[in-house]
């Protein structure tokens, strides 16, 4: 097992590299480096590995794609089309489904790979955002991240119009009305973008270009960014026992950690061709080719586009007509609004948080969603806002499915557009202060047992048993709030920076995180014991 | 009581109550929901001349709503109830009754279609072994479709109108399904879907799903020629005989259609596949990382 | 994934019979040179292996090697597949053919990989010996020296390079690299025309002058699809509905511009039950006995407002709802549109439904010269 020499097929490659790179002195330095364990970890490994995937899948593809609007007559093999007038992206997409073996596989692969890539991504996002591990020294990697989730979008966006086929068309032509309100240069836009009148000749030809090469180059470069941030700065651990600020606990790299990334990435290509195989995607030859004149019920983008379908749906059809020109404000708030203040919002809230608590410390450990009432509670309420407007973006296929009235369903999302993120703030809240009574209660009088005493004067209570040292340890990791420093100092000269609107907004908002905080700490008076009827303490697991 | 306070402690208890709470809110909202509408068991045949035989037949099923005279009958502040019949000829007639749209129980936003009462059925199963329920079932098929042609040749002798489409014209062996599929997608997928799925309307009407192999190529023909409730009027000088059979075609072709990726997931697009693809799909792989990140197992250890 | 070195298949050497394990074939001959591992001068915290009950360890060992072994299989039946079978009766083609090769190359793909990610997981979890370590987290930040040092030589290159003394130089190096970055976007230019009058005119305008040039009074409407055009006793009927494009358009303009004004010529043609029907103030001459003809581009933000409910005579754009009322020059009754659909002005020639003239607005979506 530990011999002092590898075999030599591993140690002649390896010297030929130290030799010409210094490359022995970093693999040593990092075989041993340690990856925590949390399943939630993974999450970020699923997009990863699913981008991997859309390469490999995406090249194959480029083989026979051919991003060209000229019109052709289909001659191929899917008999109801043929005859039929047709781009030559259109007629190629069905080529490669009906014609090249394992064309409908590599398809469906990268199609599924596209939208397991985006959920990762949120899902991810949504693990780090709750756990605070966005806070310093990793706000830059928060932004790379939503760099990539916005490049992604976009990615998608291309990527689904390239075959030109009826439903994917429809989206362009959205994206075209959309590009033409927007003020002073929307119609400029609209003609650059595509070459002329929509649809033209140019658009496919372009998105092809921003889908293979364009973004995928911005995304590597941001990935590998993020991967190196990371690698420098350790990843983060769940505020479990071994783990601290100063000391990262966990299996090595090599072997452990590289076999289950490993294994993780055999899973997800194991996953997206089993969805592959058995789950059919972006039929096209039953959209039909794109035309203008035509359009089905039920038209959504994939899923990621789906908050701002939902916003276009739910707007109020307002515009302002003045001094000839025309503001669509129907079209210009939606598309700007909803998303610009989840995004920008994400972006910002590392800084606002550091701002509001003024904490400015280095966080390695993550912090329990209970423990941070009002970051966890607007988390909430911004997957609320986000998942609200999502639904309403398939709000007619709710209202057939569901047997509601379509107008019921616009009208019901336009409440709960304002309404909803209210209501989820106030609960997740209230449900983080509840979790933090019942941990300083566990802390404090230790785990009912289920065995009910009685005492001599004829008084039940059931025994309360401390808690084991690794819950205890999970429960007071949790900080409690303490009260800012004074903003005045001994001379009674008030802190620069705490004066004026700006400075008053933030003691209120600093307040206001910390106010209903619940202590959780240990007692030192030993009513423990009193309440568990023993004198001397048991540990029991 | 000890019990289910014994129980609340356990792992599982916390998912047990959210899936309690769900079956209550089904049972609930089955509950709330309008009731299927169910049909009554009317008309008895009769022997008699057939558009006398119609016009009774009429007059048990339909006359309640219709009016004896098929005029139509209005509600107090004068809104239609049921319209008249005069004019919308054996088309229409054949279409409402052999779909069981009518006659409707519960006027609703829209008359659902469902099974045609046992006067009209003329799909109802006949290939029986034993003989006798055979045959039973055979003349029971055979009044239905002569009550249905009786029906209709009353209705049709109010006012003429629309004319049931012979088989040739129905048959989708015949028609262009490429030209169907263009027809379709521009006059009728807006509605209906890309393919025939189904799609709502405004009010809680819909446009149902045509993929069913209860919709007949000649229920279809006849929907588009005399445009049932909400749904327009495609006459034969506006979409020629040949263009019904080419859409006629074209559905018939595309619901026979396997899916060569899998499964169809409702064929509806993308919002089937980004919930599968967040519950199935991301579901799968948070349970593989629960698997790989868990803790080993005790026992590998050497004792 | 992590190709475990012992697994490549190596050549096989000479036996080691100095006392050491046997060489199984398959196992690459270890150095006999220097050592891999570098002098431990940097603390790499030492881990030492778990001990594993060699009983369980066997089982979890076949149970792994099984998971491999039905990898390798299915890879095997992915290729056989492929080369024995996908390729029968002439190759893939069509619906059922994709189906039977979209399952099996998919299904053996899905199996392979995920035969092997339980492997690897079953192995890692049960046969890796690795304890937990502990590693410690440094500060990222320089120390104080390294800071002062850098600063150090950061302000002396500054002061070396010149650029802090010499005002001459620092501001015109400015002025030169300023334009380098916006000169490459004037390039872009040429992605498209300017819009100019563009977005007012549709092939309506066109086809009508061009009849009239002939003597006409209009052009006639065709169906979509079928090119028949259409006479007022063919669409008689109230409550039809059909689309329609103006006569002439593969004829008279170029291939690839065929679509691109269809997207602003196609037109919904509706019979609107002549007792229900209010035409608009100047429009009573627009419509033909309540036939009435609209765009069918959606001014909300242009897919086809396409459904048309014969018993309410609204037109719904199933993209969001917009909702515009056929009997009243479709002005907006709901949804986000914010502008009725366009009317075209209609007439009678020869029996045949005939278009006067091109809209008398835009049509689509609003844009900011819109006026």
């Amino acid at each position: 097992m530990s011999e002092a020499t590898a075999p030599k097929a591993v140690e002649a490659p390896l010297t030929f590299l130290d030799d010409r790179l210094g490359s022995t002195t970093f693999f040593k330095r990092n075989m041993k480096k340690v990856f925590p364990d949390h399943w939630s970890f993974m999450l970020g490994e699923i997009a990863l590995y699913s981008f991997i995937i859309l390469l490999l899948t995406g090249v194959f593809l480029t083989l026979w794609f051919r991003p060209s609007m000229g019109e052709v007559v289909y001659d191929g093999s899917y008999v109801p089309l043929k005859g039929v007038k047709m781009s030559e992206a259109y007629a190629s997409t069905l080529h490669i489904s009906f014609d090249i073996r394992g064309g409908l596989l590599m398809r469906q692969i990268h199609h599924w790979a596209a939208l397991l890539f985006m959920a990762s991504i949120l899902a991810h996002m949504l693990r780090v955002f709750f756990t605070g591990a966005y806070r310093k020294p990793r706000e830059l990697n928060w932004l790379i991240g939503i760099g990539m989730f916005t490049l992604g979008m976009l990615e998608g966006l291309a990527g689904y119009s390239l075959p030109d086929d009826l439903l994917s068309g429809t989206g362009l032509r959205i994206t075209q009305g959309v590009a033409e309100g927007i003020p002073v240069v929307g119609t400029y836009i609209y003609m650059f973008l595509f070459g002329g009148e929509f649809p033209g000749q140019d658009i496919v030809p372009r998105l092809y270009m921003v889908h293979i090469l364009l973004i995928p180059a911005l995304l590597l470069g941001l990935v590998t960014a993020h991967m190196m941030i990371m690698w420098v700065q350790k990843h983060t651990a769940m505020p479990v026992k071994n783990q601290s600020e100063k000391q990262v606990y966990g299996y090595p790299f090599y072997p452990v950690f590289m076999a289950k990334t490993g294994a993780y990435f055999l899973f997800t290509f194991g996953v997206l061709a089993l969805f592959g195989a058995f789950a059919q995607i972006n039929p096209i030859w039953l959209f039909g080719p794109y035309d203008p004149g035509a359009i089905s019920s039920a038209s959504q983008p994939d899923w990621y586009m789906g908050v701002l379908e939902g916003s276009l749906r739910i707007m109020p059809g307002w515009e302002i007509n003045a001094w000839g020109h025309t503001l669509s404000l129907s079209v210009l708030i939606p598309a700007a609004l909803p998303l610009g203040i989840v995004f920008g919002g994400a972006a910002a809230w590392p800084w606002v948080e550091a701002w509001v608590t003024g904490d400015k410390r280095h966080h390695h450990v993550n912090t329990r969603p209970r423990n941070a009432p009002v970051r966890t509670a607007t988390g909430i309420a911004a997957v609320t806002f986000y998942g609200l407007l999502w639904l309403a973006g398939a709000n007619d296929v709710l209202a057939d499915k569901f047997h509601v009235s379509l107008f019921a369903t616009t009208w019901f999302f336009r409440v709960t557009f304002f309404v909803g993120p209210v209501i989820a703030f106030i609960v997740t809240k209230r449900i983080c202060l509840g979790l933090q009574r019942k941990d300083a209660d566990i802390v404090g009088h230790g785990v009912e047992s289920g065995v009910i005493l009685m005492s001599p004067d004829g008084k039940f209570s059931e025994r309360h048993e401390p808690a084991r040292d690794e819950e205890k340890h999970v429960i007071l990791s949790k900080e409690n709030a303490r009260l800012q420093p004074p903003d005045r100092d001994a001379n009674g000269i008030p802190a620069p920076g705490s004066k004026g609107p700006i400075g008053h907004l933030r003691s209120r908002l600093n307040r206001a995180w910390t106010y209903d905080d619940i202590p959780v700490e240990e007692h030192e008076d030993g009513h423990e014991e009193i309440e568990s009827g023993r004198t001397s303490r048991e540990i029991k697991h | 009581m000890k019990r289910i306070t014994a129980w609340r402690r356990r792992p599982w208890a916390g998912y047990a109550v959210v899936l309690a709470a769900l079956a209550a809110i089904g049972v609930i909202y089955a509950g709330f929901s309008p009731q299927t509408d169910r049909a009554e068991a009317q008309g008895t045949a009769q022997a008699a001349e057939d558009l006398k035989h119609g016009q009774e037949l009429f007059n048990k099923n339909c006359a309640s709503c219709h009016g004896l005279n098929a005029e139509g009958t209005k509600d107090a502040e004068g809104n239609a109830i049921a319209p008249s019949l005069i004019g919308v000829g054996a088309a229409s007639v054949d279409f409402q009754v052999s779909t069981g749209r009518m006659p409707a129980s519960n006027p609703g936003a829209q008359i659902p279609r469902k099974p045609p009462i046992p006067a009209f059925n003329t799909s109802i199963k006949t290939d029986f072994e034993e003989k006798e329920k055979r045959e039973a079932a055979e003349k029971q098929k055979a009044q239905a479709e002569k009550n249905l042609a009786d029906l209709r040749a009353y209705i049709s002798s109010l006012g003429g109108g629309p004319e049931v489409p012979p088989a040739s014209a129905v048959d989708p062996s015949k028609g262009d399904a490429a030209l169907g599929g263009k027809l379709f997608r521009t006059n009728c997928a807006q509605c209906h879907n890309f393919t025939g799925q189904g799609g709502a309307l405004t009010g809680g009407k819909y446009a149902p799903a045509l993929s069913g192999d209860d919709v007949t190529p000649t229920q279809m023909y006849e929907a588009m020629l005399t445009g049932p409730q909400a749904m327009p009027v495609f006459n034969d000088t506006t979409l020629r005989p040949e263009d019904k059979q080419a859409i006629i075609a074209y559905l018939v072709q595309t619901r026979e259609e396997p899916n060569p990726g899998g499964n169809g997931l409702g064929r509806i697009g993308p919002v089937s596949e980004g919930l599968v693809a967040w519950v199935v799909g991301v579901g799968l792989m948070i349970m593989a990382a629960m698997w790989i990140t868990a803790k080993k197992p005790k026992k590998l250890k050497k004792s | 994934m992590s190709d475990d070195n012992k697994e490549t298949a190596g050549s096989t050497g000479p036996r080691e019979d100095d006392g050491r394990r046997e060489r199984v074939i398959g196992t690459p001959s270890p150095a006999r040179e220097k050592a891999l591992l570098a002098e431990d001068n940097i603390s790499a915290p030492a881990g030492v292996g778990e001990q594993l009950d060699e009983a369980s360890a066997k089982r979890a060992e076949r149970v792994v090697a099984s998971f491999f072994l039905l990898a390798f299989l299915a890879s095997v039946v992915f290729i056989a597949y492929f080369i024995g079978w996908s390729g029968r009766d002439g190759g893939m083609h069509g619906v059922w053919d994709a189906r039977e090769v979209n399952f099996w190359l998919g299904g053996t793909m899905a199996l392979a990989f995920l035969s092997m990610a339980i492997g690897v997981t079953i192995w890692v979890r049960r046969l890796m010996t690795s304890k937990p370590i502990v590693q410690e987290r440094h500060e990222l930040a320089a120390d104080e020296e390294t800071r002062a040092a850098f600063n150090r030589d950061f302000l002396e290159g500054a002061e070396d390079s010149g650029i802090t003394k010499r005002p001459l130089l620092r501001r015109t190096l400015l002025l030169a690299a300023a334009p380098l970055g916006l000169a490459p976007l004037v390039l872009l230019r040429d992605l498209g025309p300017l819009p100019e009058k563009k977005l007012r005119h549709t092939f309506w305008g066109d086809a009508v002058k061009r009849a009239q040039a002939e003597g006409k009074r209009g052009v006639r409407l065709v169906v979509d699809g079928t090119n028949k055009p259409l006479k007022v006793s063919d669409f008689a009927t109230p409550g039809s509905m059909i689309t329609v494009l103006p006569e002439g358009m593969e004829e008279h303009l170029p291939e690839d511009q065929v679509l691109t004004q269809v997207a602003k010529a196609v037109t919904i043609l509706i019979n609107v039950p002549s007792g229900e029907f209010k035409p608009a103030k100047g429009r009573g001459n627009w419509h033909v006995n309540g036939i009435v003809a609209y765009s069918k581009v959606c001014t909300h933000v242009g897919c086809p407002a396409a459904l048309y409910e014969q018993t309410t005579h609204h037109i719904l754009c199933p993209c969001h709802q917009s909702t515009f009322d056929a009997t009243d020059a479709a002005k907006v009754v709901f949804g986000p549109a914010a502008r009725p659909l366009p009317q075209l002005p209609l007439s009678v020639e020869d029996g045949y439904i005939i278009a006067t003239s091109d809209y008398h607005e835009p049509v689509g979506p609003s844009f900011w010269e819109r006026g």
